[in-house]
């Protein structure tokens, strides 16, 4: 005899159990596979529970330490990157960048507004695939600019007006994976900046058209900073997988910057299977990068923007404490702009959906303007209005930060250490190397 | 015209000179295969490199014509963007990746992806071309007049495909096209630009079938 599968629902007759291998979910998906004959489609990032920064928490202060009064002793927040051959490294407010997000996957009003907002609170936005917008470059103080294997838009003029070039070797939500805008979302104008016809899906390559591995990349990376002359900072962005490996190298192949998105990074666009299945999640990503930097010696000197998931003040203090030098946000910032904010309904359940669980940004259907070029939806979006509410959450997300360091006695974000955390679960203690509460145990260290 | 000796200075100086320069003529001696030669260039500027020249050498050119009097390595004239770039000898791969707009003319033989992902750019081989040249290639014209290898124009766009000689397997996509007057002069008409001589009679035309450009289940097996 044997007994109950385990997770069986035992309170359920027979012939209401839920199967564990096919629940209601996958019977769906299989249903729907077999009905269309292709993959599914959607943009936003992973939806499935991944270890995160929750899984952390900070000891504040007590006798052993000495804490910072909250609102009167300064905690400052300012951030350079690059400093490590550029002639112009990037200077910054607050430890908070805007990905990058393409014209084309998000509307001018939306991209307009994040370079308001930015350039208000004294930090950098980042270009996306399709290049760079007039409208982007006027509102952003700082503006770094992609060079992404589409090469979409890419021409020297905005190369050499740009604050700090980001050569794109990946992207969180799908490392290994190209771009992919949909036919619906090709508009005139960003049929012409990409150089294609209009209305047809743009498939953005997943690989550099003119370097194939680390060797061409630093060279690559000497081409680049002979067209600038040395002034502005290269990034390196990529894709969390193998992070040892990839961060070795960005250093090896020039990079002054080295951004890491883990896999709760967002997209506009790409197969859910890689959403869901591709790529590691942003905490052991950040504590894997922070190690290699400290191996090589070049942590601090090569700087480390961390991304995939940050939407809290709390997010971004453990990661700096992780040893992150920055984060960057891209999903948080389209939520802040009104992303499943509950207006609208009706332009919700038309695209088959309600607010908080929308991903429909590759329909470019959104129903608060963000991700559209449509310009009655996109009216929904004014950029001073996005460039109020971006800002209103920038600022709380450094009260936030700050709030966290003085409780830690630090007087700088940047001073934040791996020994002011612990973890909750055994998972987020070996991910992030730092021990599980009451214990000085760190499994796999 | 003035003169830089790269055995005796560095490519640095090279490129911030040629950046300084709003026009003239320069002569650039002993490349020795150095990468990043007279990349960035902005301004009617003309430069002629004796030797040969390693990674990207006139990368991003803009105005400029700069003629390379040697074999050169991957990605020369990457995303060009106007002017002109002649390279006497051979080139590596990429040549001319992304290329935006001007004229870039090898007079030898181009080896793979040659023209990959260009968007507007010409392209004149009086050579042979190798595997998966104009993959992804967006608009822009690539003239071979000698042969190409398999997988010729894989995933095309607008881009036209011109080939004198024999044609390896064609990549997804791309079909081979009716010759029509207008092309067949157009097709004369950038030969003489870029001073390569061939009969425009001799050449068939390729581009995209347009299957792919809108995702259709039926077409599946065509990637």
């Amino acid at each position: 005899m044997f007994g109950p599968a385990r997770g069986t629902d035992m309170s359920k007759p027979n012939s209401l159990r839920p199967s564990a291998t096919f629940p209601l979910e996958v019977l769906a998906e299989i249903h729907r596979a077999a009905d269309q004959g292709i993959y599914e489609i959607r943009g936003f990032g992973t939806k499935r529970s991944l270890p995160n920064f929750d899984d952390l928490l900070f000891l504040g202060a007590s006798m052993s330490r000495y804490p910072l009064e909250g609102y009167r002793e300064k905690c400052a927040t300012d951030v350079t990157l690059g400093t490590r051959f550029a002639k112009r490294p990037v200077e910054l407010k607050i430890p908070i960048t805007i990905a990058g997000m393409s014209f084309g996957a998000l509307g001018a009003h939306a991209k307009e507004a994040i370079g308001r907002a930015a350039s208000q609170i004294g930090t950098s936005t980042t270009t996306g695939d399709g290049g760079m917008t007039e409208e982007e470059r006027q509102s952003s103080e700082t503006l770094i600019y992609q060079v992404l294997p589409s090469r979409y838009g890419l021409n020297p003029d905005d190369v050499r007006r740009a604050d700090a070039l980001e050569i794109v070797v990946g992207q969180g939500a799908k490392p290994g994976g190209g771009g992919m805008l949909l036919g619906q979302k090709i508009t005139e104008r960003v049929a012409q900046m990409r150089d294609l016809p209009e209305g047809i899906d743009q498939r953005s390559a997943c690989r550099h058209p003119d370097w194939t591995g680390p060797d061409d990349l630093e060279i690559k990376i000497q081409e680049l900073r002979e067209i600038t002359d040395w002034q502005i900072p290269i990034y390196l962005k990529i894709g969390a997988t193998r992070v040892d490996y990839d961060v070795a190298l960005s250093v090896k192949a020039g990079a002054d910057v080295i951004v890491l998105d883990g896999m709760q990074g967002g997209t506009a666009a790409t197969q859910d299977v890689f959403i869901e299945q591709v790529g590691i999640p942003t905490l052991p990503a950040l504590r894997m990068a922070v190690e290699t930097l400290k191996e090589l010696g070049m942590h601090r000197k090569v700087q480390l923007i961390v991304s995939g998931g940050i939407r809290t003040g709390s997010d971004i203090a453990k990661a700096l404490a992780m040893g992150a030098d920055a984060v960057s946000i891209g999903s948080a910032a389209m939520v802040a702009l009104g992303c499943n904010k509950p207006v609208h309904l009706e332009d919700y359940r038309a695209l088959g959906t309600e607010p908080g669980y929308c991903h429909h940004c590759h329909t470019g259907r959104c129903p608060v303007g963000v991700t559209t070029q449509d310009p009655e939806l996109e009216a929904r979006l004014m950029p001073e209005q996005g460039a109020r509410l971006l800002r209103n959450y920038l600022t709380t997300l450094t009260l936030e930060i700050q709030t966290l360091a003085r409780a830690c006695g630090k007087s700088h974000v940047l001073n934040l250490e791996p020994e002011d955390m612990v973890a909750l679960t055994i998972e987020a203690s070996a991910m992030a190397g730092v021990p599980l509460a009451g214990t000085r145990w760190i499994p796999g260290a | 015209m003035t003169e830089f000796d790269l055995s005796r200075d560095s490519v640095r100086a090279l490129n911030q000179g040629l950046h300084d320069s709003a026009e003239g003529r320069w002569l650039v001696s002993h490349p020795d295969g150095r990468h990043c030669i007279a990349v960035g260039l902005d301004a009617p500027v003309d430069v002629a490199i004796k030797g040969h020249v390693g990674y990207y050498c006139a990368g991003m050119n803009k105005r400029a014509n700069i003629t390379i009097d040697g074999s050169a390595g991957p990605g020369v004239a990457e995303n060009i963007m106007s002017g002109t770039v002649r390279v006497l000898g051979n080139v590596s791969h990429c040549a001319g990746a992304s290329g935006h707009g001007g004229l870039l003319v090898v007079e030898g033989d181009a080896s793979a992806r040659c023209g990959i992902s260009m968007k507007g750019s010409d392209i004149v081989v009086a050579g042979s071309v190798g595997h998966m040249s104009a993959f992804m290639a967006q608009t822009g014209r690539l003239v071979v007049c000698g042969d190409a290898g398999d997988h010729l124009g894989d995933s095309i766009y607008e881009a036209v495909i011109y080939v004198a000689g024999r044609v390896g397997e064609l990549g997804a996509d791309c079909v081979e096209k009716e010759m029509t007057p207008e092309h067949r002069q157009g097709l004369a008409d950038l030969l003489s630009a870029a001073g390569v001589e061939a009969d425009p009679d001799s050449f068939r035309r390729y581009g995209s079938a347009r299957k792919l450009y809108n995702f259709n289940i039926d077409h599946a097996s065509d990637y």
